[in-house]
């Protein structure tokens, strides 16, 4: 019954999603306006973790499971594919490289720099504590 | 004899559900015996469902007739993404500049880099929206795609490509760009290639692992603000 109890939580979310997609004219799906939603339950407290995490866990563990059938769609948009082969590999690699480049570096500049003036007193007196 | 079957087949719902849990499982005994990040259970499951609905003659529809009763639990299961992200949040409010600032220059980087190289190919709209979500998580790439008139199926199909690649790479991409920082590697390996990149974070080390799945969710929202500016480009 805790499991059922979990899913309703999750289920009624869903709902309350489905709604904001319907009801708020951007171009965001339920999914989005639900995870915020839960997101914003479980800080609040509202939504207790352990009201939850059971069902929450489960789902995501077997996620890859659900992107299956939509995969298995490219069967039907084979022309699609064959026009912009070239394309979608080139973009697809070339942007993750430097997608993972650019963060990475970012990351680590904005790191040092915190550790720069954190390590010198005179620089870091009056910042706040990051 | 083939009437009947084929006639059980269209009726059923059964078959497709059936199907699909049954080919990711021998995808998943697959990635066991070989450990290559090539042999995907996701990847693996498809090309065998394809196969057999190929091989057999069975058209698509029959077997989407009972998977979409799969499909059905990915909003639900998005909605659930909060929970991770929600049992890291300790960490968002330890590195927020870090992790705040790096994630939005990845985004970012996407969006131009996506933006200029379809441009560069002469892409269609349609086609560069199908792209433009390619490093979030498919959950969430999946509906922004959708939303934007994209061809979902393509998007899921490139989410894969940078998955696989980002796994594969991770490890000496950061040290050809000098990235030894193990919170700015998890937030690279996550921004740019969602959970499949993560999986190779974790084994690097638990403080790139979490980095990493923090981004997952994390960018995956920035990237649903950006795409809807970035999609009026083409």
């Amino acid at each position: 019954m805790k499991f059922i109890k979990q899913l309703s939580i999750i289920l009624s979310i869903s709902f309350l999603a489905e709604l904001m997609e319907e009801l708020i004219p951007l171009p965001i799906a339920a999914s989005i306006y639900g995870l915020i939603l839960m997101l914003i339950g479980l800080i609040t407290h509202i939504i207790p973790l352990e009201k939850v995490e059971g069902a929450a866990d489960f789902l995501v563990e077997i996620m890859a499971i659900m992107f299956v059938p939509a995969t298995v769609g490219i069967m039907t948009s084979v022309e699609a594919l064959k026009q912009m082969l070239i394309p979608l590999v080139v973009i697809s690699s070339l942007t993750t490289l430097i997608i993972m480049a650019v963060t990475g570096r970012t990351a680590q500049f904005i790191i040092r720099r915190g550790n720069k003036s954190a390590a010198d007193p005179e620089e870091s007196k009056g910042e706040g504590k990051a | 004899m083939t009437e009947i079957v084929t006639e059980a087949l269209t009726e059923s719902v059964y078959f497709g559900i059936a199907l699909t849990l049954l080919t990711y499982q021998a995808g998943l005994w697959i990635k066991k015996k070989v450990k290559l990040t090539v042999a995907n259970p996701l990847l693996l499951s498809v090309i065998m469902i394809i196969s057999i609905l190929l091989a057999f003659e069975i058209d698509y529809d029959v077997y989407h007739n009972g998977a979409k009763y799969i499909s059905f639990f990915l909003t639900p299961t998005t909605v659930c993404l909060a929970v991770p992200l929600y049992r890291q949040l300790d960490l968002l409010k330890k590195y927020p500049k870090a992790i705040f600032g790096a994630i939005t220059a990845g985004v970012f980087t996407a969006m131009v880099s996506i933006y200029l190289m379809s441009l560069a190919f002469g892409l269609t709209h349609e086609q560069y929206v199908t792209l433009l979500p390619k490093s979030i998580t498919t959950a969430i790439g999946m509906g922004i795609s959708e939303k934007m008139g994209g061809i979902v199926t393509i998007t899921v199909v490139s989410i894969s490509i940078t998955g696989i690649l980002g796994n594969i790479v991770a490890e000496s991409l950061c040290k050809i760009c000098k990235i030894q920082d193990p919170i700015a590697k998890g937030l690279a390996i996550g921004t740019g290639s969602h959970a499949l990149g993560t999986t190779k974070a974790m084994e690097m080390g638990e403080i790139e692992g979490a980095m990493s799945s923090l981004s997952i969710v994390v960018a995956g929202i920035m990237t649903v603000v950006a795409v809807s500016i970035f999609a009026n480009f083409i």
